[in-house]
This record gives structure tokens, sequence and C-alpha cells, in this order.
């Protein structure tokens, strides 16, 4: 969710088979540089070995040219490595959120197989993504300073999590 | 062949601690036509020769000066068959950068990846290296840059820049031309005055070519009329 000069990024914590629940303190949020996170939903060991591979190219980046990638560079490069298994996707759907130049922030997902979806106020993604969509568009307001992002954000969550039976056991909230 | 046994295989060190053919190929960019480039404050001038081995090739067939991308563009000193496959490879490699992260390559990491290319070429079998140095002239985030590439793959940022016939000439007369506050008409002028300086015959818009950028980032090659235009202004 994007405010002003900021963002906020959020999940829950549970990780489960269909209704069996396997750990209830998963990390699905990444942080790939002080300015970029980001979030894979979707199965477990995909977003874990997408993540390693996402860091390594971020690193590699890194030493070539000297520089933090942009969130908008390392969104073409999550899209270009997802469409590279277009037959055999990785089942992740990814949510990218960082602060570009001057902190300006950029959110955006994208399907399993990278096809990219920008946005000006928030993203969704996972199974509670239709509850978080309801929750989103009315919570949401243009321009919150990060105080008010966060406690929207997480209002957002929590109500949405609450109507999913696959996702719960509390969250992690993330504000930059 | 009489130099040395170690004149053959490119591969194989003399015991002075050098690469012979490296040497050769440095020799075949020094004899190869002027090329030369001046960074500005605000955008860079690329400049060369084009002397012609007949007065009957149509001179609008040949174009020295090359684009990469928009706003990266290459000139080559030496051998013209040998930049042209480096120029392929270059223009392959930043299509694949922009193709990744869609967004265009920024000078250094063309000129990495361009430099890197040339120094596979001292390196492997069955191959001779590249006769050619590049200027490679361009404008991106980091603003106006001008890169030299040598045939060993080794690669150097300049203010200014000559290579080819009468290098040091041209070298000693930009280093008593060149200024750090200098803008890019200036840098024009004085391309023009450093080419004049070692030209043999009367210099014309047909027989020189000049690539300029600016911070529109849009790399342009001059026409033969406004090469004409500028060398008015400097007589």
């Amino acid at each position: 969710m994007v405010g002003k000069n900021c963002f906020a990024i959020a999940s829950d914590r549970r990780l489960g088979v269909q209704l069996q629940t396997i750990a209830t303190d998963f990390q699905r949020i990444f942080k790939i540089h002080d300015k970029l996170f980001l979030g894979l939903s979707g199965l477990g060991s995909d977003a874990q070995t997408l993540h390693q591979r996402l860091v390594f190219r971020h690193k590699l980046y890194q030493l070539r040219e000297e520089r933090d990638m942009k969130p908008e560079t390392f969104a073409s490069l999550v899209s270009a490595m997802l469409y590279e298994k277009r037959f055999g996707p990785y089942f992740c759907q990814p949510v990218i959120a960082g602060l570009g130049e001057d902190d300006k922030p950029f959110i955006c997902t994208m399907d399993s197989i990278g096809a990219k979806e920008l946005a000006k106020d928030f993203v969704v993604a996972g199974t509670a993504s239709e509850s978080l969509y309801g929750a989103c568009e009315s919570m949401f307001k243009p321009d919150m300073d990060h105080e008010e992002l966060f406690e929207t954000i997480s209002q957002a969550l929590i109500s949405s999590i609450d109507r999913d039976c696959l996702s719960g056991w509390g969250g992690h909230v993330y504000v930059v | 062949m009489g130099d040395s046994q170690y004149s053959f295989s490119l591969t194989t060190f003399s015991p002075s601690g050098k690469l012979v053919q490296i040497e050769h190929a440095l020799t075949a960019v020094g004899s190869g036509q002027t090329s030369l480039g001046i960074k500005a404050s605000n955008g860079v001038v690329i400049a060369t020769e084009k002397k012609l081995p007949s007065i009957l090739v149509d001179e609008t067939s040949v174009q020295k000066i090359q684009i990469l991308t928009p706003n990266i563009g290459v000139v080559y000193s030496g051998m013209g068959p040998d930049s042209r496959v480096l120029v392929r490879k270059s223009r392959k490699q930043a299509e694949q950068y922009n193709l990744l992260y869609k967004e265009p390559i920024p000078v250094t990491q063309l000129v990495r990846e361009t430099a890197a290319v040339m120094q596979e070429f001292t390196q492997s079998g069955g191959v001779r290296p590249f006769g050619v140095s590049l200027l490679v002239a361009g404008y991106d985030d980091k603003g106006p840059q001008l890169y030299q590439v040598d045939p060993s793959g080794s690669y150097f940022s300049w203010k200014a820049s000559a290579m080819g016939k009468n290098v040091s000439n041209a070298k000693t007369f930009l280093e008593k031309r060149y200024t750090d506050d200098m803008e890019l008409e200036d840098a024009i002028h004085t391309a023009i005055l450093t080419l004049k300086e070692g030209f043999e015959g009367q210099i014309s818009g047909k027989n020189i070519e000049i690539g300029v950028i600016e911070a529109d980032r849009t790399f342009r090659v001059l026409t033969a009329a406004q090469i004409e235009d500028y060398l008015q202004e400097v007589e």
C-alpha cells in the first residue's frame, strides 16, 4: 500500500497445505535492500527458492553496477525470471514494493508467469485477495503518512484474513 | 613473420611477458585513420577522418560512426570489418539488457561487456584479437561519458582522447585545448581543429564524420551539410 513518500507491505504468518496448518511463523516478505521489499504468496518452497535466486541476481547487479536496483528495474527482472519458467512456473504471486528516486513509492504485483500489474494505490495477492480488495478499497486514502498507513494496512489485513480460512495466525507489517 | 617464434600462437606469452599479437593489433590501430572524442560539460563529441580508397567510392555509403543504443554512439580506428563484429555484439548485449531490466543500458555496462568480448579474443584458441580501438560516447544518469576500449580489452574513461594515425600530435593538441568547463559547441570546434591538424588534403563535410550526444540523450551523426557549417565557423 502506498502512502506519501512511504509504502507498507504486509502478510499473514500461516503456512498450510489445504486446511492443515504447518507453521504459524512463516515469513513471506523479504528485504532486497533498504528501500525494496518483496512479498511472495503461493507455494512456500517456491517462494523461498525464488527469493534466493532474486537475492543472488540482485547481489550480482550491485557488484556490477555499484548501485541498488530501482524498484521498476527489479520488477522487470522478477517478471523476466518468472516468464523463463513459462511452462512450469513457480507457484508464486509476487508483490513488489519499493522507494525509487526521491523516495517515490512504487508497488506492483504480477501473476506466476510474470505479467506485471502496476497500481498507484494498493496491490493484493494470495488466498485472501478478494476480501483484501474490499477492505483496501474502503480503507485506503491517498497520501497517508507512515503512521496512518501502518494503521490502515494492519486493519485491512486483519479484517481480510479473518474472512479467509486459509490465512491467519497474525501478520507481518513493514512500513518504509 | 620473422619477429620471433612467439608471434604465431596468440595465447603464448613471450619471455618478456608480452603477448606479441596484441601489440600487433595496437599497431594496426595506430596505422588506422584518426578518430578522437571530447567530453564537454553538457555532452560528448566523437569525430573521425573518412578517407576513401578511391574518389570513385560513393562516400554516402560509408558510415564510420555507429549508434549502439539511442543514447550511445561509437567510432573506431583500425580495421573496419572488425569493428562491425564488435558493433553487432554490443548492440545485442544492449538489447538483452533492455529486455531484462526494461531500461537503457548504462554506458559503463555496455563498455564493460564490449571490453569483455575483446579480452576473450586475446585468450581463446583459433581467433585473433580485434584490430580496432573504440571510442564510445554516451549520456546516461551519470551524465556525459567517453570511453576508449583497446584490443587487449582494457578500457578507460577519458576527458578527451585520440587514436589512429597522428595519435601523439592529436593528444598534445587536445591537452593544450581542453578545459573542464568546455561546452559542446566548443568541443565540436576543437574536435574539427584537431582533425584538421593532421589532415592530409582539404578537409570537408564529406571526408570527416562527427557524432554528438547532449542532455537530450539522443546520439546523432551530423550530416555533411551540418559539418560544412561547423567548418565555416572554425575558419
